[in-house]
């Protein structure tokens, strides 16, 4: 089997794969990084989103192979140590989850939003930017609220993530 | 205790481990020598099953077992149950087909489980199940509901004559005649409540484990109701012996009613490991679950409703053909009977109401309870019929409303459902206040003036929650009593566990749940744990579906709460040296009646556990305490919600203008929570009237069988809600709460239709209403207005 070495949360792996294995299922069942989850198999979700080199990707349409050399960062990476990613904060602070599942792949997908779009976001652009991220809970209500919040928190000095 | 306790907006207890990656689903959980299953499913709708060939596959690279229904029958493993009977009108019972969790002899859906491979690795699994050769004898098929009981249709089950499951009715169709013969106005509708696929973001999973040195199994399982999936695969399935088997529902990634039905998959991966001696697990992929979670929905409606000149309704009468797929799921029967039919009145005085329901086998996959299960669709009746009526007779649908709403209760309506409480007219009025009707007219003329059609909708629905009273449900046919149980156990340090057998999966029990012990006991929240979702930790429970957790699983725990409260005083009375009678409990203190002698929660708590410091010949040491609370009623949650559209005539868009919900659910708990729940079921009934549905052709094929054809609401798809609430407090529970987590499923569909009607002029619109639906609506209004000219 051949071998893929990368970096993940800032630690470097390097680990035989099958060639079929997808990013998340490395980082699933190979590195037990669970946090980053598998909600279809079509790449519609969005729950498997992570940051590859600084770019939010969805890990379930990449295979291992050529996530070579790269820096991975997953939801496990974000916070910084005990003290929460601003955009987190906001999820909490805002109800933008209720079951937890999609929850990973929003907060990842979000602070890839403020980075490409900036800290003001209007309501318009973050249903939009969302697009490819489903959620079933919470019909996007407190999850459009949450980013705005994020956003504006991110700007306020709080750090973006390690590799963010 | 106001900041954490009953009526706060505290932030949940449970993110913690959700925003930072670490919630515990199933699909995260290892097992030491785990085994991977995959099913082989069939692309048929309809065969026989002439010979599965393993050979060549048995051969491959990491696989342990390849299993077929005749292993399973070999074992035998008992056939999947529905565990709610249904008599039909002339008291035969219902035509249950046999349902194997394998498929023996045939197959009655694309997606049946014809065998499973189980192997080292997934791949590995994938790999040898591409290599089974199935000879299959294709037999004609039908998805059609409405097609399903004519003779020249292909018959699913040898015992189902018509592929009639039952025929049911419910009411006095002979007090429906009378009142339809002395009507002034008869409005009829054809109505199809289209099928849905609930689409929970977490697939199922399940993993399977067996120890023989203990003979004892384990079964993690996506599970809305742990007990429930122990107590069946137990006794129907004989899978285990009761006493012999864990369940564990750990994180549940969402359910909406269809993780809580017991499936072939979590069956097999349990009778798998039993028989391989390693732990055997399953995980669908979204393409899978297409095929194989329990759909929702799929009723062809005829119904009529008869009023006076004045828009008194005098009586209502409704045929309805359900589908419930290819097999009867875990309490399918139920849903578009008791959960259906039960609810037809409405929030209206109506005199006479007579509903029939024939369910119907189609080669479809199984349909049972989703969001709302049977209430959506009661809803969607009633409220389709009432705007129309309006409409037809010329009258504002709010006073037509107005004019038939229940305005004493109790109210015993002629379909069962004895409603306790509620103010209509309330909600009615807050939330067309909240929705500017009054500026609805100015709006209407400016989206004209830019070519846009503007339009309004009402929905003003009621629904039963809190499910339910055993007496009640059990003499309906349910075969089990619907009660909740909790027990509280108080640590020597004052800290306290409650273990519930309701079961969280995105609302919030850890949170809602210590909310109401924080404020029982004056202890802060950080001091309680909610622990659910183990048969080894909680010994029994009925599990999370019909918004009961609330009125039934709180309630439960607040009459273990009460038995808390007076041991401890008894506990304090010998500490204080006081009768128990004048020790007084309040904001975390026993205090002797009076005076200022007084010991703190904590205090009494381990004072309980130091059997030295009181007679234990007259008061066990110890504070644990458990109740079992079977409800005396069910809960009616009731409310308004009012959609306005905005309507591109050019290319039949519909835009969201404005969503007002207005809520009666009683009590609130904690109202950041309740609105969360409004939020995702509004979300999940705009889906289902604007986007969402699953396509069948004609012969059995899934048509939309993946995000890429299944339109699931996203972001931008929806707006923002407005919402509020009404208080009445429901009597029948101490707490007086009554549910919240269906009701925007349940009213949302029909508020959307009717402002799409509303926009456009014209009553024909099937659910989901795309822009192409929208659009042939438009034509076809214009045709006749044409036509009439």
């Amino acid at each position: 089997m051949p071998t893929v070495t990368l970096k993940v949360n800032g630690k470097k792996q390097s680990v035989d794969v099958d060639p079929r294995t997808l990013l998340v299922q490395l980082l699933r069942e190979n590195l037990r990084l669970t946090g980053t989850h598998v909600g279809c198999d079509t790449s519609q979700c969005g729950a498997c989103v992570v940051h590859v080199d600084g770019q939010a990707v969805k890990s379930c349409t990449i295979f291992a192979l050529s996530a070579e050399g790269t820096d991975v960062l997953t939801i496990e990476g974000l916070a910084n140590g005990s003290r929460l990613h601003p955009m987190q904060e906001a999820f909490r602070e805002h109800h933008g989850l209720q079951c937890g599942y999609c929850t990973p792949g929003m907060i990842m997908s979000a602070v890839d939003i403020v980075k490409r779009k900036g800290n003001d976001l209007d309501e318009q652009t973050i249903r939009q930017e969302l697009e490819g991220n489903l959620c079933r809970c919470t019909g996007y209500h407190n999850i459009v609220k949450a980013v705005a919040a994020g956003a504006k928190a991110m700007k306020n000095g709080a750090r973006a993530g390690k590799a963010a | 205790m106001a900041a954490t306790g009953i009526g706060a907006a505290v932030r949940r207890t449970e993110d913690q481990r959700f925003i930072t990656g670490k919630g515990h689903y199933t699909d995260d959980i290892h097992r030491e020598g785990q085994t991977i299953a995959y099913f082989l499913r069939s692309p048929h709708p309809h065969a026989t099953l002439k010979r599965i060939d393993t050979a060549k596959a048995l051969k491959m690279p990491g696989v342990v077992a390849i299993l077929t229904g005749a292993d399973l029958a070999a074992d035998k493993i008992g056939n999947l149950i529905c565990g709610w009977a249904i008599s039909s009108k002339d008291g035969s019972p219902m035509n249950m087909g046999p349902h194997p969790a394998l498929a023996q002899g045939k197959v009655r859906h694309v997606g049946d489980q014809v065998a499973v491979v189980i192997a080292e690795t997934l791949n590995q699994a994938k790999d040898a199940a591409a290599a089974i050769n199935v000879d299959y004898g294709v037999l004609p098929a039908n998805a059609d509901t409405a097609k399903a009981r004519d003779p020249k249709t292909a018959q699913v089950h040898d015992n189902a004559p018509r592929n009639t499951i039952y025929e049911w009715s419910l009411g006095d169709a002979a007090a429906v005649d009378s009142a339809f013969k002395s009507a002034k106005h008869i409005t009829k509708l054809d109505i199809v409540n289209n099928r849905l696929i609930p689409n929970a973001m977490e697939p199922r999973a399940a993993i399977g484990d067996y120890d023989s040195g203990t003979d004892s199994s384990t079964l993690w399982v996506t599970s809305q109701n742990p007990h429930v999936h122990r107590l069946v695969m137990a006794a129907f399935l004989g899978l285990a012996a009761e006493n012999k088997f864990r369940v564990i529902a750990p994180d549940v990634g969402g359910g909406f009613g269809s993780k809580i039905f017991i499936y072939a998959e979590e069956t097999v991966c349990l009778w798998a490991a039993k028989k391989l001696k390693r732990p055997v697990r399953w995980t669908s992929d979204r393409s899978e679950a297409f095929q194989s979670d329990a759909h929702g929905r799929d009723h062809v409606t005829h119904a009529e409703m008869a009023l006076d000149a004045g828009g008194k309704i005098l009586g209502l009468r409704v045929h309805t053909v359900a589908n419930l797929g290819a097999y009867m799921s875990t309490f399918s029967s139920s849903v578009p009977t008791y959960l259906y039919a039960t609810l037809l009145s409405g929030q209206y005085n109506i005199p006479a109401i007579y509903c029939e329901v024939d369910a119907v086998y189609t080669n479809t996959v199984p349909v049972d309870a989703y969001r709302g299960a049977g209430r959506p669709e009661a809803c969607y009746v009633i409220e389709r019929l009432m705007e129309v009526a309006a409409r037809e007779m010329r009258m504002d649908p709010a006073e037509l409303r107005k004019k038939n709403f229940i305005r004493t209760f109790p109210h015993q309506t002629p379909v069962i459902m004895a409603y306790d409480i509620g103010d209509h007219e309330a909600t009615l009025k807050k939330a067309t206040e909240m929705a500017d009707i009054k500026g609805f007219g100015a709006r209407k003329q400016q989206s004209s003036r830019q070519g846009k059609l503007r339009g309004i909708g009402y929905s003003t629905y009621i629904e039963a929650c809190g499910i339910a009273p055993s007496a009640a449900v059990g003499s309906l046919g349910a075969g089990v009593g619907l009660w909740e149980s909790a027990e509280v156990r108080v640590n020597p340090t004052g800290s306290v566990e409650i273990l519930t057998g309701s079961h969280s999966h995105g609302q919030g029990h850890e949170t809602t749940f210590a909310q109401l012990v924080s404020e029982r006991l004056g202890i802060p929240m950080e001091q309680v744990t909610i622990v659910h979702g183990d048969t080894d930790k909680v010994q029994f429970g009925m599990g999370t579906y019909g918004s009961r957790s609330g009125a039934v699983g709180m309630t439960a725990i607040s009459k273990a709460l009460d038995k808390i409260e007076a041991k401890a005083k008894k506990v304090a009375g010998h500490l204080l040296e006081a009768s128990p009678g004048d020790i007084e409990f309040k904001n975390g203190k026993f205090t002797v009646a009076g005076t200022d002698k007084s010991l703190a929660f904590g205090e009494v708590a381990l004072a309980a556990y130091v059997g030295h410091k009181f007679p234990t010949n007259e008061i066990e040491p110890g504070l644990k305490e458990g109740a079992f609370y079977d409800p005396t009623n069910f809960t009616f949650p009731s409310g308004c919600h009012i959609c306005e559209v905005e309507i591109d005539p050019e290319t039949g868009h519909t835009k969201i203008a404005r969503w007002t919900a207005v809520d009666d659910f009683g009590i609130l708990i904690n109202p950041m929570i309740v609105e969360g729940q409004v939020h995702g079921g509004v979300a999940q009934g705009i889906g289902q009237a604007l986007l969402e549905n699953c396509v069948y052709d004609p012969d059995g094929q899934l048509l939309s069988g993946s995000y890429m054809d299944y339109t699931m609401p996203r972001a931008d798809d929806l707006p923002s809600f407005a919402v509020g609430t009404v208080v009445t407090k429901c009597p029948s529970n101490p707490l007086g709460v009554k549910g919240c987590g269906e009701a925007g499923a349940i009213a949302a569909p029909v508020a959307l239709i009717n402002a799409i009607t509303d926009a456009i002029g014209h009553e024909d619109v099937a659910m989901p209403a795309t822009a192409q639906t929208v659009w042939q609506a438009i034509q076809k209004s214009h045709k006749q207005r044409r036509a009439a000219e």
